[in-house]
């Protein structure tokens, strides 16, 4: 009886994961999740980050930012980006409370003036910096905020991977209709997401590259291209200077305390 | 250790940071590329970073300004345009633990107005801050506050109004700061040991009053004149969506009373001018900022009691903003804010804006240049008075900027403070080479 009730529970958490019956959507989410629980438990990371933004003609403009994040226990990430360039935003910093159901909260530090201003943050379509990649695109994705739906098995980047759909439940304050998604089945990696517009037309590939490992266990891409093919425009992150565990704690991350971040 | 960096003078620390900055430059790998990192190569969990080591920069403006107006001066002694330049680096240094020094002066250089060739430490402080508190010694800025267009509470610091019309410019001000942040909220504590008088344009510049303010003798109520010490009791906190700030100041009112110096003297013989009068004041404030979709719901209300009757002041409106406009990547916002001031309008100009409702509209196109376009309208409810501004900016290159900022005072009856400066409508153009 005992031993019965001990398989159930087994079969109960394992089999959505392995079970063949599996619904598409029931397949997508789980496979989300475990990428998810894969990324998570880094504590906090610092790193630093050059944005490449090239226009149809090839003219190119460059950014660098730094940026801090740290876990929270029951909630979304709190994260920096601090600007280092162009130099009229030097000293800028961006701080976000993100949220696994509600909207984020966001604030903007203005050294010119001194001032902390709060920033709506529910609509995250707008441009990051003036580059291709809205808010939307960097900020952490609660699982919470799509649905799912694996479509299918395919080969990317010369690894196997996933492919599944996302849909935003907040259409409103989306900029897509929906993402596909490629993860490589060893990891559970993000190669390459496609952002389909309102209109459910392809308008941006996103492709991670030079993924590298910290702490024996957290994958971390350095290289991450984002194009418009509506545009022609084109923009790239590159990452450097990772590092994990440094530190941080609530109060690096509190509105009050951005005016002394240099 | 600690305790001896918290007992240095910031004199100590200017003197030591020739020497931090080389050894911090020495620490630190080279322009560090992608390829830097050892993949799989952990950090240990004590080891600190290299963003956490101590790091000085140096960085700032260099600017180069005209303004044109549009009208021949109106009183006696004014020029028509003016060009000037303008200079404000800041240097400073981050302790690994967190501590900061930094140093910013200011100066500008005018072809016109001896009162606007000024300079100012608009910062110079030293701030060591441990997780839960911190304290902060020296000239430095404080800005509180949530609305757009008139900044009611925000009363740290002295504004810099030869500077520029709007009052945004703020002179440094002389503090001492201990700051908590805990979870119910945060708390500030300022001792301000010394007072700022406010600037004005002298006799040459425009947009003045038709009497030339004499700032060189500025009185007091207090007998300590610009020593009589002013305490600021700040606590704020965030509530999810709202973010909520209430403080107390005790100290000599930011904005002077201007007082004909006949009518404080009635033997004056001197040319007749306005004698800027400094109260002494209590004020509580209040701000709110309420953030609601794509919505920003502001609030900002001041009570003071001085050497004139007690009064309320509010301003308070709201701000709508389209991301992605039309589908593409613009940003538009909309601004609407309305001022209350009970005194009302008053000729002596105790208050600017009593019964005025604001509109805004702001561009951002995030394009390359991060071009940026603000325009605003005010007008006075009760009076046919009102005016218009556009202040809109680029960037060329990494390192240029440019600005063109227009004021129209369209509409200006007597006894409103716009009438003095009714034929000061004006072009400013400025070039900023940022580092």
């Amino acid at each position: 009886m005992k031993r019965t009730l001990i398989a159930a529970t087994v079969a109960a958490i394992v089999g959505p994961v392995l079970c063949a019956g599996q619904t598409p959507e029931e397949k997508g989410l789980a496979i989300v999740r475990e990428a998810d629980r894969r990324f998570k438990g880094y504590g906090d990371a610092i790193s630093r980050l050059r944005m490449i933004l090239r226009n149809k003609q090839g003219q190119v403009s460059e950014r660098e930012l730094r940026i801090r994040v740290m876990e929270t226990p029951d909630d979304g990430d709190r994260s920096l980006s601090i600007f280092d360039s162009p130099a009229d935003v030097k000293g800028a910093v961006l701080l976000t409370h993100a949220h696994r159901s509600e909207p984020d909260d966001q604030w903007l530090y203005l050294p010119a003036l001194e001032r902390v201003k709060r920033i709506a943050a529910q609509n995250k379509s707008g441009s990051f910096m003036g580059s291709e990649f809205s808010y939307e695109d960097i900020a952490t994705q609660a699982i919470e905020k799509y649905s799912y739906q694996w479509l299918r098995d395919e080969t990317c980047q010369g690894q196997d991977c996933h492919v599944i759909e996302r849909r935003p439940l907040d259409k409103q304050n989306s900029g897509y209709t929906r993402q596909i998604i490629w993860l490589d089945k060893e990891h559970l990696r993000t190669l390459q997401i496609e952002y389909y517009d309102r209109k459910d037309s392809l308008l941006k590939t996103l492709t991670f590259q030079d993924y590298r490992l910290y702490l024996d266990r957290f994958w971390r891409p350095h290289d991450m291209n984002m194009v418009n093919h509506q545009t022609g425009k084109s923009s790239q992150l590159v990452w450097f200077d990772y590092a994990f565990r440094t530190g941080l704690t609530e109060n690096d991350f509190n509105q009050h305390n951005l005016t002394r971040i240099r | 250790m600690y305790g001896r960096t918290l007992a240095v003078l910031a004199v100590l620390a200017v003197a030591a940071c020739p020497w931090r900055i080389a050894s911090a430059e020495k620490a630190r790998p080279e322009a560090v590329g992608p390829q830097t990192n050892q993949p799989g190569e952990p950090n240990e969990p004590n080891e600190p970073a290299p963003a956490r080591k101590g790091r000085s920069g140096l960085t700032g403006y260099v600017a180069a300004e005209g303004r044109l107006f549009f009208h021949d001066p109106l009183y006696a002694g004014q020029e028509d345009n003016n060009g000037s330049l303008a200079a404000q680096p800041e240097y400073y240094y981050q302790w690994n633990n967190g501590a900061l020094f930094t140093f910013t002066p200011f100066a500008r250089v005018d072809s016109v107005d001896s009162e606007r060739t000024h300079w100012d430490i608009r910062e110079l402080y030293y701030h060591y801050a441990q997780d839960w508190w911190s304290v902060r010694f020296g000239m430095a800025r404080v800005f509180w506050g949530a609305t757009e267009f008139v900044h009611l509470v925000d009363v740290i610091n002295q504004t810099d109004l030869v500077e520029h019309i709007d009052g945004e410019d703020k002179l440094g001000q002389p503090m001492l700061q201990f700051s908590s942040s805990v979870d119910w909220g945060s708390l500030d504590i300022f001792i301000l040991p010394y007072f700022r008088e406010r600037t004005f344009p002298g006799r040459e510049g425009r947009l003045r009053p038709e009497l030339e303010i004499d700032t060189d003798h500025a009185i007091y109520e207090n007998r300590d004149k610009e020593r009589a010490k002013d305490l600021a009791i700040r606590y704020s906190r965030t509530f999810g969506d709202l973010d909520l700030g209430t403080y107390l100041f005790i100290g000599t009112n930011r904005d002077p009373l201007l007082v004909p110096a006949d009518y404080l003297d009635p033997n004056d013989t001197a040319d007749p001018r306005l004698i800027p009068f400094y109260e002494r004041v209590t004020q509580l404030g209040l701000d709110a900022t309420w953030a609601s979709g794509n919505w920003l719901w502001k609030l900002e209300t001041v009570y003071r009691k001085g050497y004139l009757d007690p009064y309320v002041a509010a301003t308070g409106g709201l701000e709508y903003t389209f991301y992605g406009f039309a589908g593409g990547k613009s940003d538009v916002g909309l601004v609407a804010e309305y001022v209350y001031d009970e005194r009302g309008d008053d000729p002596e100009m105790t208050s600017i804006f009593d019964d005025d409702l604001f509109l805004g509209l702001r561009l951002s196109p995030n394009d390359l240049a991060g071009t940026q376009v603000l325009m605003g309208f005010m007008q006075d409810l009760g009076d046919p008075e009102n005016a218009v501004s556009v202040e809109a900016s680029r960037r060329f290159g990494d390192h240029w900027r440019l600005s063109l900022d227009l004021w129209l005072f369209l509409d200006a009856p007597e006894n409103n403070v716009i009438y003095y400066i009714r034929d000061d409508d004006f072009v400013r153009l400025e070039l900023a080479y940022h580092f």
